[in-house]
């Protein structure tokens, strides 16, 4: 077991789902709320990692971050270094590709919240802000809650993306899901073996614990 | 056009604005608002609506657009065109492009289905329109509008966790907490007993003695009409088709809808044979009868149809035919069944059409009523109250 590729793993995964609370919450209020006539557009463009080949993602991802895009050198005269086959890359690569699984967990569960409770919320003087981190958020817990549990797993096992954007780089871009792919290649099965039993132990645990609070097996909180 | 924002739990800045004759301590309205329900019928709301300060019934069936009406007031729906003022602050004016937000409006909003927040306790939900006051402001405020509604044993517990007649309470303790400038009632006390439903009442005109402001209670319950209301108005079909006292508004309905929910038992299709304009009366006759009812002068043309609307209690019976009497209507007539609820009598009589008159026990045993008696009704012309039928 490759214990380097593991930490860097986990450091990625609670990277990008921070990350992503912070910009899923505001687009998942905005494409539940919003009535705006092109709103599709925008839930087609957060719902397209989900179908996208992760190749045909990771390599856009990879031109937009390369030396010869805007955001390449931006990063260059920024940091002196490249961009691409970074930890950085892999943020970003990994944040874009995890974005639906943030996303409509989250305007799911803000949906069903009554839009009785925002009016009242509303009569009673409450900004938006307020009436969102009061009401909508704390009655959107098990969506929240979902979208966390997703985010992190999915991160944890993606393949793809990364190895298009981030390459194969010891402590820097070797995540598990590579270092496996590796062991396989030069049939280390028992190494992989390892490896994998630990990627599906984590998947099965986040989601049970989604689904347990979901179905409400722990009594902790008082409402009912 | 300049409007002051004003503080939640504050005295109102009153600014300039308003339209000449609105009621200065008042509520005044002009909406119009069209609505497509459900993608089938469109629905258009249109009413003019001045509420002074003090109870004001909003009395209409369901599908009048009580409810649209209230959102429209509370910003919860935008009208199409129109102006309101509340206590000459302009909350909404289409011409002058003003339409202050929900929470900038100063109002209480009972809902019908209450909308108390369910993660939160009694007392998170009473405190949670006091958050621009410092904390200890809050505690007492909260502490005291509970204490005057009786539910502050149930400041800890859950909305999940308490009765329909408590949420109620929590509900209307929420909103008169932050001392709003408008209450809004949506039927605010729909599926209580009457005792409970009596207890808050009370507690409410105690509260509103106190603070004089307009408040607006929708409901299609007469009982609560006449128990709350100085004045109420009737909606119907986005419409506001009368508005007066209690007692105008139900008594001489012009709306068969208004007549139904006013309790007018009897109401006839009729056919109008004559106006007497002199005397002010017309003569129509009912339909597939020959009674012929002498009702007060109304916009009927000769030939035109009408309904007419009659109480029950607003009859008489006699058992000869009553001479030298001033009612002009004695019709003949057979009782078919006498049936007594409580301490009152509902006869129906059959006189080609079937009529339902109310009377005391007392009235029967005199008169020796029975099945099969013969009898006279004797109604007065203006017991007789010509509507127009519902749509």
């Amino acid at each position: 077991m490759d214990w380097q590729a593991f930490l860097l793993t986990v450091k990625l995964a609670v990277l990008v789902t921070a990350i992503l609370l912070v910009l899923g919450l505001p687009i998942a209020y905005w494409l539940t709320y919003s009535r705006r006539r092109w709103k599709f557009l925008i839930e087609a463009v957060v719902g397209m990692p989900l179908v996208l080949p992760p190749t045909v993602l990771g390599f856009y991802i990879l031109l937009a971050l390369g030396s010869k895009s805007p955001i390449g050198r931006w990063w260059e005269a920024l940091t002196g270094h490249t961009l691409a086959f970074t930890f950085e890359a892999l943020v970003i690569g990994s944040v874009i590709y995890s974005l639906p699984f943030t996303v409509q967990p989250l305007a799911a569960a803000f949906s069903t919240v009554d839009a009785k409770f925002v009016a009242a919320s509303a009569t009673l003087g409450a900004s938006r802000l307020r009436t969102f981190f009061r009401i909508i958020l704390p009655l959107s817990v098990s969506g929240l809650l979902t979208a966390i549990a997703l985010t992190f797993a999915h991160t944890m096992g993606e393949f793809g993306v990364v190895l298009m954007v981030g390459g194969n780089i010891p402590g820097v871009t070797r995540t598990v899901s590579i270092d496996i792919y590796d062991q396989v290649q030069a049939t280390n099965y028992a190494s992989a073996n390892q490896t994998a039993l630990v990627l599906l132990a984590i998947s099965f645990v986040a989601l049970s614990l989604v689904y347990a609070w979901n179905r409400k097996v722990w009594a902790i909180w008082p409402w009912r | 056009m300049a409007v002051e924002v004003v503080k939640r739990g504050g005295k109102p800045a009153t600014t300039a604005g308003g339209p000449a004759g609105a009621a200065p301590a008042g509520l005044s309205a002009h909406l119009q608002k069209r609505l497509r329900a459900n993608g089938s019928r469109e629905f258009a709301l249109d009413a003019q609506l001045a509420a002074p300060p003090g109870i004001t019934i909003l009395f209409g069936a369901s599908g009048a657009g009580k409810t649209t009406l209230l959102d429209c007031l509370a910003g919860l729906l935008e009208p199409d065109a129109g102006h309101i003022a509340l206590r000459g602050r302009v909350l909404f004016d289409k011409a002058a492009g003003v339409n202050l937000p929900t929470r900038k409006r100063s109002l209480g909003y009972v809902f019908q289905d209450l909308a108390l927040f369910p993660h939160l306790t009694v007392e998170a939900n009473v405190r949670y329109g006091l958050a621009e006051i410092p904390g200890k402001e809050q505690v007492r405020r909260t502490a005291a509008i509970l204490e005057s509604l009786r539910a502050l044993h149930l400041r800890a517990r859950y909305p999940g966790e308490i009765s329909g007649g408590e949420r109620q309470r929590v509900a209307l303790a929420r909103a008169l907490v932050t001392d709003p400038d408008l209450l809004l009632l949506d039927e605010p006390l729909g599926g209580l007993d009457a005792p409970t439903k009596s207890a808050i009442v009370d507690d409410l005109r105690a509260w509103n003695r106190a603070h004089q402001i307009p408040i607006l209670y929708v409901t299609h319950d007469r009982g609560e009409v006449f128990a709350l209301g100085e004045r109420a108005v009737v909606l119907e079909a986005g419409r506001l088709i009368a508005q007066g006292t209690p007692h105008d508004v139900l008594n001489a309905p012009r709306q068969e809808a208004v007549a139904q929910l006013a309790g007018f038992e009897n109401i006839f299709d009729a056919t109008l044979d004559a106006t007497h304009e002199a005397q002010g009366t017309m003569t129509c006759r009912l339909a597939g009868t020959a009674v012929t009812l002498e009702v007060p002068l109304s916009r009927v043309a000769p030939g035109g149809t009408a309904r007419v609307a009659v109480r029950a209690g607003d009859i008489l019976l006699a058992t000869s035919r009553p001479h030298d009497i001033s009612a002009r209507n004695i019709i003949p007539g057979v009782v078919l069944t006498l049936e007594q609820r409580d301490f009152m009598i509902t006869a129906q009589v059959d006189c080609g059409v079937r009529f339902e008159v109310h009377l005391t026990p007392g009235a029967r045993d005199s008169l020796q009523l029975h099945p099969g008696r013969e009898v006279w009704l004797v109604l007065k012309t203006h017991s007789c109250q010509l509507v127009v039928p519902s749509t």
